[in-house]
């Protein structure tokens, strides 16, 4: 005879195969939702002509949602300029923005149906190395030049398709490279000013591994001893037993690999309630967000705080004072709430634009072969020079710090650069 | 290494009682109710922002908006109620809850996108960076307070469900929903108000939620998988299962974590398998609030 679960073992069951398939898909942070926004400026001159229509995906909603609305409003901004000037060759710029709410198989479904089903002239890309691997190789398949401004980790440009095709190309930084400002710094300090010890916590994402690995090998070469160095998934209830592990080993330094503000906020937070201070703290992610950090982490406990980035929005460049001032007059806040996110998605519409000019149309394989021609191009974030893999070989690496109490976001190293200011210890956490 | 498996094990206790807080409404909910509340994450998000809205706008201690916020989400819950589950009938109405909840849980997530936006935010009350030094251990004030606020808040369910008339009614319903009517209790009613009481206790959870962790909108997402974990762990519609369960997987999360953090997760979920295979009816095993 066939024994019967009772009523609450069958239950358990299935609900167990529930839990475990929303786990799946909250690791994916798929709300399966999407949205779709545009914008187009006042109609010029120009507007018997066809638009040149641009498709992006990017996470309105989900795990990167506060970077994805960043890159949303500098895309939206820089379609805005474009289109006040007179668009592209006499024709405007028409946004297609469609919502992957952060998930790898969202992103790619969203530029499936921007290429296949919206037939749209040209894509940017998405929010994050995570998003930019998977739907790069959609645009691959399709014959499209790939421009993007935050998917740097090496893993996206190594895969198959990039290296048969060509055709992805990101404006900023290189994140391999990311932290060697600060390397180059602590090899340049007499030994005894060294940080003794140094921790490498990593969140398990492709951004955050490759620049901590190579700081590592650097830093340990000059003696700085590795008390601590584990990759721990993204789960709020971990982050704290991760940063406590950290606190109790007391080092000098921590290079945290965060990918976002709530990383940052909850290691600061378990830090503090240690009684922790590290002498040196930076985090790859997460400081550079602007109001969106102050906010969670209170301006105090920003002090001293450091960010690797290509950009800030005290950047002595007129392209990106204008743009600056442009983003406070159309969102309100001050220049050091900018999210440096809005300057690299910018970034992606100024080569695109200078791309189009240039090759005088939209066929995408004439961009991606004038992209690959060693031109050098011009952005908010500076130069940007692409190499045989669409790396920007000509990105420059800072860190910048919090100081002033959390008032102030200055660019700290390169340590002989003219625009750089001391450098400062980590302030003790809430104080003033 | 002791000290870093004792501070992993306090964590674990303290962080526990937080998803205890959690997890409670949506045990309830489900035991008593047969409902799956998917939603449940993003009401926490809702009840964290409703008192991060008192604190910030209005300068309310975060406990004291309690006496606001848990009315509000109890009404909340019987909205939800009325306008969405009291029509499902029939044998595929717990798998429709699901469908149900989740549309619940994205148009509340879309609302609080649109109010409050993407970036992140947390509720910093002057405790909720307070700490008490315990055997050299640093703990802070907020967690101790939600342990407390989670042992408070089981006591006061068990004693709602088994020392009450409304709480007999409760049972009653579920056990035999026709005897139930046939002596007079309105069945309905008892649903809608057992299902705005389990939204109620949320905005305590989501209070202490929003004062120890930076959330958005979004945030709800990370929370479901294991609020539903902690109940089938605990025994499905046991309050006090939900405690001691959610205090062992944060905790067996946390010591893991000091060796092997890529590995907690699983650990998490392969011990909810392993326990169901051991205890079907999980920790707690009791068949819970209608069963007794």
């Amino acid at each position: 005879m066939r024994a019967t679960l009772p009523w609450f073992s069958r239950n358990a069951i299935a609900l167990s195969a529930v839990a475990l398939s929303v786990g799946v898909l909250a690791a994916c942070s798929s709300s399966g939702s999407s949205s779709s926004s545009s914008s187009s400026a006042s109609t010029n001159n120009s507007a018997s002509k066809t638009p040149i229509t641009i498709g992006a995906s990017l996470s309105l909603t989900g795990d990167f949602s506060a970077d994805g609305t960043a890159f949303q409003k500098g895309y939206e901004l820089w379609a805005k300029d474009v289109n006040a000037a007179g668009g592209i060759l006499g024709r405007q710029v028409k946004l297609t923005i469609l919502n992957d709410a952060s998930s790898p198989n969202q992103v790619v479904t969203n530029y499936q149906t921007l290429i296949n089903s919206d037939h749209v002239d040209l894509t940017f890309g998405p929010y994050s190395s995570l998003l930019t691997g998977p739907a790069s190789a959609v645009a691959s398949r399709n014959g499209y030049a790939f421009i993007e401004g935050a998917g740097g980790a090496p893993s996206v440009f190594q895969t198959p398709q990039n290296e048969a095709d060509h055709n992805v190309f990101d404006v900023s930084l290189p994140v391999a490279d990311q932290l060697m400002p600060l390397v180059n710094y602590i090899a340049s300090l007499p030994a005894s000013q060294r940080p003794k010890t140094a921790a490498y916590p990593m969140t398990d994402d492709p951004f955050a591994d490759p620049p901590e690995q190579l700081a590592i090998q650097k830093l340990t070469a000059l003696g700085v001893k590795n008390v601590y160095e584990k990759i721990y998934p993204e789960e709020p209830s971990q982050l704290t037993s991760a940063a406590g592990a950290v606190a109790a080993k007391n080092p000098d330094m921590v290079i945290l690999g965060s990918t976002d503000v709530p990383t940052m906020q909850s290691f600061m937070k378990a830090f503090e309630t240690a009684h922790y201070t590290p002498k040196w703290f930076l985090g790859e992610s997460g400081p550079d967000q602007g109001q969106a950090f102050i906010s969670a982490v209170g301006a105090n406990n920003a002090d001293g705080t450091m960010v690797p980035n290509g950009w800030y929005p005290g950047y002595n460049n007129p392209a990106s004072q204008k743009m600056v001032s442009e983003y406070v007059a159309q969102y309100g806040g001050s220049a050091a709430d900018i999210n440096a996110d809005v300057a690299e998605a910018y970034s992606v519409g100024q080569v695109m634009d200078q791309a189009i000019v240039a090759t005088g149309g939209l066929d995408n394989a004439k961009i991606i072969s004038y992209l690959h021609s060693g031109v050098t191009l011009t952005t908010v974030q500076g130069q940007v020079k692409f190499d045989s893999l669409g790396e920007n070989s000509a990105a420059a690496a800072f860190i910048f710090q919090w100081q002033g109490n959390g008032t102030k976001f200055v660019q700290v190293l390169p340590a002989g650069d003219k625009a750089s200011v001391a450098i400062i210890q980590k302030s003790p956490w809430g104080s003033s | 290494m002791a000290r870093e498996i004792s501070l992993a094990v306090v964590d674990g206790i303290l962080i526990g009682g937080v998803y205890a807080l959690m997890a409670v409404g949506l045990t309830l909910i489900f035991g008593v109710l047969d409902i799956i509340n998917i939603a449940q994450g993003v009401l926490v998000i809702l009840g964290a922002y409703l008192s991060y809205s008192l604190f910030t706008a209005a300068h309310i201690d975060v406990f004291v908006g309690l006496l606001v916020t848990v009315p509000a989400m109890f009404i909340v819950g019987v909205a939800i109620h009325w306008a969405f589950i009291r029509r499902l009938r029939g044998t595929e109405r717990t798998s429709m809850t699901l469908l149900v909840t989740y549309a619940v849980a994205l148009i509340i997530e879309g609302v609080l996108y649109k109010i409050y936006g993407a970036n992140y935010d947390q509720i910093n009350a002057s405790y909720t960076n307070s700490t008490v030094h315990i055997f050299g251990i640093y703990i802070e004030y907020i967690y101790i307070y939600g342990f407390i606020l989670a042992i408070a808040l089981v006591v006061g369910l068990y004693a709602l469900l088994y020392r009450t008339r409304f709480g007999r009614s409760v049972r009653a319903t579920m056990q035999d929903e026709t005897a139930a009517r046939l002596v007079g209790i309105d069945v309905n009613r008892v649903a809608a108000v057992t299902f705005g009481i389990g939204i109620a206790v949320t905005a305590a959870g989501g209070m202490v939620y929003g004062a120890t962790t930076a959330f958005n909108a979004n945030s709800g997402y990370d929370l479901i998988s294991r609020l539903l974990a902690i109940i089938i762990l605990g025994g499905m519609g046991s309050i006090g299962g939900a405690l001691g369960a959610a205090v062992f997987m944060i905790t067996l999360e946390s010591v893991v974590t000091v060796w092997y953090p890529t590995w907690s997760v699983a650990v998490f979920y392969a011990a909810l398998v392993l326990v169901l295979v051991i205890r079907p009816n999980g920790f707690f095993g009791q068949r819970a609030v209608r069963a007794q």
